[in-house]
């Protein structure tokens, strides 16, 4: 009898493929239905944003953050605000400060709204996500009312937020916050003890904390590996020092774990999100240097002054000293940093933008070896991989 | 430039204690940055996850920044985060175009991406890496993106040609050039030359 051989099967994961997140090629060598090895090619949404902000002044390059991980805009524009006011050394007002941590957290909401809908539609659960579309509009048209955009908001400013919250809008996302719980609930108990679900996640993808640190995770996947470390606790900005919330973490490092983990992260937002809401304080949004914020509009009508700054503020921008700077936020998918070199001119010398997801994809190699081809679609799923921020 | 105690005397515990691999401890926005020498940055990396007063056991990112007017043109920065004492470091290495780095993937392997994408975008090497192919830009893509003298808009541009039923590459062609204003005052230190003073320096020159 002839002996057959039996070779390594290649296969071709995507780019075009719903259950890779976007434009992921993954080249999985595959032992049957076992994987091997798997490398992930990336770079299909590569858009050239550091080198396009080299090329732009500090303003305008706040709209590049909205594009990176665009499920989850205002905290990376969060993160190069928070950037730039460190290179000019100015603290925004507290109440642009805590819209900005309101804003952050209905962003962490929309985030893992669609990242666990769109996780258990992977693992064949297609329900959580049709009803929770729903709550991400009406997260949306909260953004909407602030900023006059869905999606790309362009809404946390250096030097604060661009505006005021319109009248009545805090009586609405309390409102919200008041109904939402709800809606966990309702997911929770599709979800948590289903069978299917469960057996699609449970011990699926395992990061040990060792792990974890050696391939630089950091928000939900790290904690999920049960190391207890997010940045609004251990380095708090802007109000979150004056918040009172609860980190959770996992146990196993498991995608389970990590869907449970986000679960409850958004039940601490609403958390937040009330307190911001009860202490919010009046006063001024943003910054009111005439060389960093726009004079108001009835002003310019008036004054030469006015005009003058609004002319030069848009044209020139604003000069930032010369230095460098590192600054991350708690991004609803885990560090979100960037790194800011100025040479005293209007534009960023250099703008690296540390991404998450990059850290978590990479990873896939050693999350997926061993497992069957369906759980990797499960690891990418639980690593919450949005292609705008990882090929930047 | 305010300078925070505590970042000061580790700095300088670092300096001590890895006194051959250590040529520089600064400040800078209450951020501790240490500049290493080329062939060190393995040592020094590995010291800084392993010692138990350092445990820099996050290696957050690898970048690259370019300073053409530099001799050695490129600083590779990594980024440390030590998650048990909540502390953040930054380490620099300084390379000319033609230097190759020791790569750190034996000591982190998320090193592993950063450092491909640093190869990528600003063309330095890393010696012993295990995979050191492009990873953000095109399959055969000429040129590194980053580097402050390559183009904003490029050198080839795409399009789907209908007769050789492919996607083409060509050089770019700009219907408007591109505009890059300066906003250096020519009050406070503009090292250019405007057009015009030629003409003044030689008058004083004629004078002479």
């Amino acid at each position: 009898m002839a002996v057959t051989e039996i070779k390594n099967l290649t296969m071709n994961f995507g780019p075009q493929h719903p259950a890779a997140h976007g434009v992921l090629r993954l080249v999985l060598e595959m032992d049957g239905e076992i994987v091997e090895r798997a490398d992930p090619h990336i770079g299909l949404l590569h858009r050239g944003t550091e080198k396009l902000i080299e090329h732009k002044t500090y303003l305008q390059a706040v709209p590049y953050f909205d594009r990176l991980d665009y499920v989850s805009p205002m905290c990376q524009e969060h993160a190069f605000a928070l950037a730039v006011e460190s290179l000019l050394n100015i603290t925004p007002p507290l109440r642009g400060q805590y819209i900005r941590v309101l804003y952050s957290e209905i962003t962490r909401i929309l985030n893992h709204l669609l990242n666990i809908s769109a996780f258990a539609l992977d693992v064949g659960a297609m329900t959580p996500l049709l009803w929770w579309f729903e709550e991400r509009e009406i997260l949306m048209e909260f953004y909407e009312r602030v900023s006059g955009a869905r999606l790309h908001s362009a809404y946390f400013r250096p030097g604060g937020v661009h505006r005021d919250l319109p009248e009545g809008l805090t009586d609405d996302i309390m409102s919200f916050v008041e109904r939402f719980p709800a809606m966990i609930d309702d997911v929770e108990n599709l979800l948590t003890e289903n069978r299917i679900f469960k057996q699609r996640t449970v011990d699926i993808g395992i990061a040990t904390p060792e792990q974890a640190m050696d391939w630089g995770f950091s928000g939900p996947m790290l904690r999920g590996s049960g190391i207890p470390w997010d940045l609004r606790k251990s380095e708090p900005y802007d109000v979150y020092d004056k918040m009172d919330f609860d980190i959770p973490i996992g146990k196993n490092g498991d995608c389970f774990d990590r869907y449970l983990l986000r679960l409850e992260e958004m039940r601490q937002s609403l958390r937040i999100i009330r307190q911001c809401l009860d202490q919010l304080p009046d006063g001024a949004v943003r910054s009111e240097d005439p060389k960093l914020s726009p004079p108001r509009r009835a002003e310019m009508k008036q004054s030469m002054e006015a005009l003058i700054h609004h002319f030069k503020l848009y044209t020139e921008g604003y000069h930032v000293p010369e230095g460098e700077t590192y600054k991350a936020v708690e991004a609803p998918k885990g560090e979100f940093g960037v790194y800011l070199v100025s040479d005293g001119s209007n534009k960023p010398y250099r703008c690296k933008i540390r991404a998450p997801g990059f850290a978590f994809l990479q990873a896939t190699d050693f999350l997926g070896k061993g497992y069957m081809l369906a759980d990797v679609v499960a690891i990418i799923g639980s690593m919450d991989i949005v292609f705008g921020e990882i090929d930047r | 430039m305010n300078m925070n105690k505590t970042l000061q005397d580790f700095g300088d515990y670092l300096k001590s204690s890895m006194e051959n691999a250590v040529v520089s401890v600064t400040q800078d926005r209450g951020q501790l940055i240490v500049t290493c020498k080329k062939d060190e940055i393995v040592k020094l990396l590995t010291y800084l996850r392993d010692d138990p007063s350092c445990l820099f056991k996050v290696l957050l990112d690898v970048c690259g920044v370019d300073y053409p007017d530099r001799e050695k043109r490129f600083e590779i920065v990594y980024h440390l985060q030590s998650l048990r004492l909540n502390q953040r470091i930054r380490v620099k290495v300084l390379c000319g175009e033609t230097d190759i780095i020791p790569s750190v993937t034996a000591v982190f392997s998320s090193a592993n991406w950063y450092e491909r994408e640093t190869w990528d975008l600003y063309g330095v090497m890393f010696s012993e890496h295990p995979d050191l192919r492009r990873l953000l830009t095109d399959y055969g893509f000429d040129g590194h993106p980053l580097r402050k003298d390559f183009p904003l808009t490029g050198n080839v541009e795409v399009r789907y040609d209908e007769e050789q039923k492919r996607v083409v590459y060509e050089p770019v062609k700009l219907t408007q050039a591109f505009r890059s204003f300066d906003f250096m005052s020519p009050w406070e230190g503009a090292d250019y030359i405007l057009p015009g003073d030629e003409k003044a320096d030689k008058a004083i020159e004629g004078d002479k």
